[in-house]
Formats: structure tokens, C-alpha cells, sequence
């Protein structure tokens, strides 16, 4: 007769975070959004946030499924237009922490726009992006990250568009906080959303992450393991680099670390204080109180 | 509930239909509203960016319509209520919104003053070309309500209607205005908060973990919660089940579906208003809404005049279609006369309607100006019944369908 073992599995301390009813996720073995997520939950728990106000506003990709899996208030919208959503949200209840999490495809590429306009006005938003250099959910083809040389299943002979460098772009537009790790810095990622949590206006953090089942593997760079050792052999950080030269190339060095991080008055405060410069008492202000139906 | 006098400003006034709307929009509680500039629609969102902080809320002018028409569903699930305008070419972009908004039953309101198209066509000048697009632009199956003022007055009561709507059924709204409705200046009355009625938005009562959000009532329609409150709610644009969690099902696309739609159409009765003229009698029964259908009523007393029993109807609500009191006119009525500034749009659905039982006379105007009455007059007359008691066929050929 074979006896059970009854032993009581150890709590996952994430789990709390995450909608388990949606369990098995959607993503590949080896792909790094799951330890972004993780750490994601963890910086949460740490800044110890209400997570009642906590929201989090996904685009569409493989990264914009984020939202979905999240115990959490959660937006999964259009392709691009997270941003815009998620300022839609903040400016008519500025008590709500917004986090946009989504991919570089979803942001940079058809949301660049929206990308730029919301740094340059500096809302109030915590933009978590995942760059995998590729569009993952549509089969893997080239993107506004993708490194030169690099082969996409619509670059079969080699990438020779200029890719955006991320951090650079976010700078220059008015983020006041920029960072760059990738999914093998996983502490590093935590604590750097603790710093976007605590920071306020328009934050950026870029996740670079393995894409083993169309871009590992189309470019023979192994699998989500071999990608762990090319962060771990291969970035350098160097905490406030010019983000001018941090532009990645294929297979190139990796710079990470924190980049940015700068007080600039958001929309909602400049707003405020400009209305109530011209307007006196006339002016009502702005907040859930005021806007809600 | 009535309005919250904050935003009401209540007396009488001389506004062109676009001031009007931006008033509307404040009376209708409205404290959100998101846009980017296009002719002729501006001055909404000029006229409301300037009131609204003295009601409390914002006006935030964004990079684009794409923008606009998804900060404002942002805005409404923090609590709000909110509305975007523009004209055809902003309204193109907005069609991927529209889209989200219906699956999503984001209550909202979008406001489209027409202008000549397509493309850029003709920025300053009116059209009626987009009513088939605000039915029909965004992909996949759904329905929208649309509303078609043809005064500044009307550009004030509608936007609250819009709104009410929109609450009520959990839908997006379209005000379909044009460029002369826009920019006419008129009387227009803006009464007492408290003899204007607002509906509010659908709050459940029941907690979070008796709460689904896509579980709908009696009328197909669903209770609303807001973000922040401890829901934990999931709003997704993929197909999604009663929990809002996505269901990539032929059984959850079905389900999910029908229900966007028959909430519509199930409760077309109620959301269906049309104007009527001298339909009681009428021999010939134009057809015709907006500014349109001010000129349109001038040619019909002109064929009055002229011992022809003609009369107007006038949807005042665009979308749905009033079908049914198509059908029953197109029993004994003997033609429909269709003016609109366009090619031939919502005389297809008038012809539907009709089903052969009456003949359907498009009076086209491709836009730019208004018609001249004797056009739609001339489309009326060449309708008579000869004296030989044989029916004219004499229809022109370009107008004739």
C-alpha cells in the first residue's frame, strides 16, 4: 500500500498577485515576460502599495497580456494605445497608481506617438516595457528594436533598419526616470519598479527579455538559458551613461542600470497650478470628487 | 437624477450648435473630455476647455483622435463621463475605438460635426456622408445609438441625450452633426438643473466577489463598477466570457455577441424618435434628417402649396433605423422622397424598408452648401399621379433607385 506524503506545498509569494483562475499563461518556456511579472509582484509588495488603486493598463502582444493575469484592476486595450488609456485614467482619478505594461512593439512601435506626447507632458505613469527586439504574438517579425543584421521572419536576409534606442528616446522625450535592466538582473528590475513606484510623474523601465521560440531561435542564439548568459556575460552597468550611447546592437554589449532620474512637475501639477494662477478661487481643480458620474 | 447645477448654464443664449454641444456636455455631467483640433468641430472642445474648470474636470488636448477616443475610456472607467468630437477625417481614426468601446460597453459619447468628404474633402464646409460609417466603420459586429441635432438647440438636448443613452445602455454614442448645424448661431434655452433629467451611470450594488462585470440584466445590459474600488476587474477587447476574462470560443463569440447587439436592437422601440410634418395624410413622405431636414420641411410646404400631400420625417435618433414606422408608411404612403448630403446612404435603409411596397427617390447632394428646396420639391413633383391615372415614370434618371 503506498502512503501519500501530505506535505503542504510552500506558499508562492507572488500568488497573491496573479489571477491563478487564468492559469496556464500564454507564454512560451524559456520567454522572459513571467520574470518580469514576478518581479513586477515583488516590487509591489515591497513598496507596499494599496492594491485596490494599483491599475494596469496592457496593449496587445505577448506582453500586453500582462494585464490579464494580474489581481489587479486591468486594461488590456488596443494595440499602442495603452498610453493613452492609462492617461485617460490617471487625469480623472489622480489617486490611482497606473502602470503601463506592455512590449516595444506595442509601445515604441505603432504607440511611439503616444509614447513621446505622454513623457513630454509628463503624466503621472509607470511604463514597464519588455523589449524582446521582435513581435512575438504575430510570429516574429522586425521591429523598431530589432538590431541590425538581426533575421526576422520578415528580415530573412538581416535587419538593416535603424532600431530606436529606447532609453535615449524616453529621455529626450521628458522621462523623469529611465532605466535598463534585463530578466537575469531580476533583483535589479524589482527594485527598480520601486523607484518608478515612488517616483512621480512619467517613468520608463526597459526589461530587455529572451524571446526563445522565434527570436533565439531564428537567430541560433539557444534557448531563454543561452539568452541568461548573454545578459549575465554581457552587460555593464553604468548607472547615469549618456543615454545617447546606450543603443544596442546584435549580440553587442548591453548597457543597464539607471539612467535617469530627474524631478520634473508633472501634467496634473503644472495644470493645477497654472488654472489656479488665473483663475483664483474660480477654479474648482480636478479630482475623482469632481469628475466622477 | 437631475443635472448638477455646476455645470448648467441655465438661461437664454445665442450659440452656434457647436457652443451648444460643449454646454450640453457640461450639463450632462460630463467632466472629461479628451480631443485633438479638426474643422468644424473645434469650438466644442474650445467652449468646454474653457467652462470646465470652473465645474471642476478636465479638457486634455492629446496627439491624435486615436488618442482622444481611448483617453476618454480611460477617464470612464476612473469614473467619469466623457466624450471626444472631431470630423470625418478624426473620425476615421477614432473607428478603432468605437470598436473597443462597444465590446469593452464603455459608455461614451463622440461627437462627429460632418464636413464634405472623403479625405480631407472639404474642411470648412458641411456633408452627411459619415452616417453609414458611424453605423458601420469600426469591424466586427456590433450597434451603436446615433443622434442627428438640426439646431443649436437641439445641439444642446441631444449631447444630453447622448449621454443618457450612452449610461442607459452601455454603448457609444454618436452625435452626428455637420458643419452648418455646427456653426449656425441661434436661440438656444438651457433650463434649470433641476427640470433636466440625467441618467446615472449603472453602479452594481452587489460586492466584489458577487460581482461579474459582463453579466447583464433583464435588458441584456450589464452593471458597471469603476476602477479603484476594489473590484479587480478585467476589461479586455478580445472576445471575453462573463467574467471578463477572454474566451477565444466559438461559444463565448456567440453568446457575446448577440448580446451587443439585441441590446440594441431588442430595445430599439424605446431608443427610436422620429419628428413628424403633416405625415397623417401624407401622399409623398420625405425622409430626411439634420440640417437637411430644415430644408427639406420648406420643400414640403411648398408642395402643401401646391395641393400635394407631402410630409416630413425626421429620425431624430439616426441609429437605430426607424424601421418599423418605415414599414408602416411604406403601406400607404405612395413614394418616399430621400434628400442627404451624399450619394445615396440612408436612402438604402429607407428602400429596406420600403421593401418594394413604395418607390424610394434618392435626392443626392455630394456636399459643400445645403439643397435648395426645389430640388427636393422637383423629386416631390415628379412623383404626381398624371391625370390619365397612370403612375409617372418620369423619375430622373440619376436620382431615381
Amino acid at each position: 500500500m503506498s502512503s501519500v506524503i501530505n506535505m503542504p506545498a510552500p506558499p508562492n509569494p507572488v500568488e497573491e498577485f496573479l489571477r491563478s483562475d487564468r492559469m496556464p499563461h500564454i507564454w512560451c518556456p524559456g520567454c522572459g515576460i513571467g520574470t518580469t511579472v514576478n518581479c513586477f509582484a515583488r516590487a509591489v509588495r515591497q513598496a507596499k502599495l494599496d492594491l485596490d488603486k494599483l491599475m494596469v493598463v496592457s496593449g496587445i502582444g505577448c506582453t500586453g497580456r500582462v494585464a490579464g493575469y494580474m489581481n489587479l484592476d486591468s486594461f488590456h486595450t488596443t494595440h499602442g494605445r495603452a498610453i493613452p488609456f492609462a492617461t485617460g485614467l490617471k487625469l480623472a482619478n489622480p489617486e490611482l497608481t497606473v502602470v503601463v505594461y506592455s512590449g516595444d512593439g506595442d509601445l515604441i512601435g505603432i504607440g511611439g506617438n503616444h509614447f513621446i506626447h505622454a513623457a513630454r507632458r509628463n503624466v503621472d505613469l509607470k511604463v514597464i516595457c519588455v523589449n524582446n527586439f521582435i513581435y512575438g504574438m504575430t510570429g516574429g517579425q522586425v521591429a523598431p528594436t530589432t538590431p541590425v543584421s538581426a533575421l526576422t521572419s520578415t528580415t530573412r536576409y538581416g535587419c538593416y533598419e535603424e532600431p530606436f534606442n529606447l532609453p535615449y528616446l524616453a529621455e529626450s522625450s521628458g522621462a523623469v526616470y529611465v532605466a535598463r535592466w534585463t530578466t537575469f538582473h531580476v533583483r535589479q528590475v524589482a527594485h527598480a519598479m520601486v523607484e518608478a513606484f515612488r517616483k512621480k510623474g512619467f517613468t520608463f523601465i526597459e526589461i530587455l527579455s529572451p524571446c526563445p521560440t522565434l527570436y533565439q531561435r531564428r537567430n541560433r542564439l539557444g534557448d531563454g538559458l543561452g539568452a541568461m548568459e548573454y545578459y549575465r556575460d554581457n552587460s555593464e552597468i553604468r548607472h547615469g551613461a549618456n543615454t545617447k550611447e546606450v543603443g544596442i546592437t546584435f549580440q553587442g554589449p548591453l548597457v543597464v542600470g539607471k539612467f535617469v532620474d530627474i524631478e520634473r512637475p508633472t501634467y496634473l501639477d503644472l495644470m493645477n497650478q497654472q488654472l489656479a494662477r488665473t483663475l483664483d478661487a474660480k477654479y474648482v481643480g480636478c479630482t475623482e470628487e469632481h469628475v466622477r458620474s | 437624477m437631475k443635472a448638477d447645477p455646476s455645470g448648467v448654464l441655465t438661461g437664454t443664449h445665442f450659440l452656434d450648435g457647436d457652443q451648444a454641444c460643449g454646454e450640453g456636455a457640461l450639463t450632462a455631467g460630463c467632466r472629461f473630455a479628451a480631443g485633438y483640433p479638426i474643422t468644424p468641430s473645434t469650438e466644442i472642445v474650445e467652449r468646454f476647455a474653457e467652462r470646465v474648470p470652473l465645474t471642476g474636470g478636465l479638457f486634455v488636448q492629446m496627439e491624435d483622435e486615436l488618442a482622444s477616443s481611448i483617453a476618454i475610456q480611460g477617464a470612464v472607467w476612473a469614473g467619469a463621463k466623457a466624450f471626444t468630437v472631431t470630423s470625418g477625417p478624426g473620425f476615421s481614426l477614432m473607428m478603432e475605438h468605437v470598436g473597443l468601446a462597444a465590446m469593452t460597453e464603455t459608455p461614451l459619447v463622440i461627437v462627429n460635426v460632418q464636413r464634405g468628404g472623403p479625405s480631407t474633402g472639404l474642411p470648412t464646409l458641411p456633408g452627411q456622408a459619415d452616417v453609414m460609417q458611424a453605423r458601420w466603420g469600426s469591424h466586427g459586429d456590433y450597434e451603436i445609438i446615433a443622434l442627428s441635432p438640426n439646431s443649436p438647440q437641439e445641439c444642446f438636448d441631444l449631447t444630453i441625450d447622448a449621454f443618457n443613452l450612452a449610461e442607459q445602455y452601455r454603448v457609444p454614442v454618436i452625435l452626428l452633426m455637420d458643419e452648418c448645424v455646427g456653426h449656425m448661431t441661434e436661440k438656444v434655452v438651457i433650463p434649470p438643473a433641476d427640470q433636466i433629467e440625467i441618467v446615472p451611470r449603472r453602479y452594481t450594488q452587489r460586492p466584489p466577489e458577487e460581482y461579474q462585470p459582463y453579466h447583464p440584466g433583464p435588458d441584456l445590459v450589464p452593471e458597471m463598477v469603476k476602477a479603484g474600488e476594489g473590484y479587480r476587474i478585467h476589461i479586455t477587447g478580445l472576445t471575453h466570457d462573463e467574467h471578463g476574462y477572454p474566451a477565444i470560443t466559438v461559444e463565448a463569440q456567440q453568446k457575446l455577441v448577440r448580446r451587443l447587439v439585441d441590446k440594441i436592437r431588442r430595445n430599439a422601440d424605446a431608443i427610436v424618435r422620429c419628428e413628424e410634418h403633416q405625415i397623417e395624410d401624407a401622399d409623398v413622405v420625405v425622409v430626411a434628417y439634420g440640417i437637411t431636414s430644415r430644408v427639406a420641411l420648406r420643400a414640403v410646404q411648398m408642395a402643401r402649396e401646391q395641393g400635394i400631400a407631402a410630409g416630413l420625417l425626421r429620425p431624430v435618433v439616426v441609429w437605430p433605423f426607424p424601421e418599423k414606422r418605415i414599414r408602416e408608411l411604406a403601406t400607404r404612403a405612395r413614394a418616399f422622397v430621400v434628400p442627404e448630403m451624399n450619394y445615396g446612404q440612408l436612402v438604402l435603409e429607407v428602400e429596406r424598408c420600403a421593401a418594394g411596397r413604395a418607390p424610394t427617390v434618392l435626392v443626392p447632394h455630394m456636399g459643400g452648401t445645403v439643397h435648395h428646396p426645389e430640388e427636393i420639391l422637383q423629386a416631390i413633383l415628379d412623383l404626381r399621379v398624371p391625370d390619365s391615372g397612370a403612375p409617372d415614370s418620369g423619375v430622373p434618371a440619376d436620382v431615381a433607385r
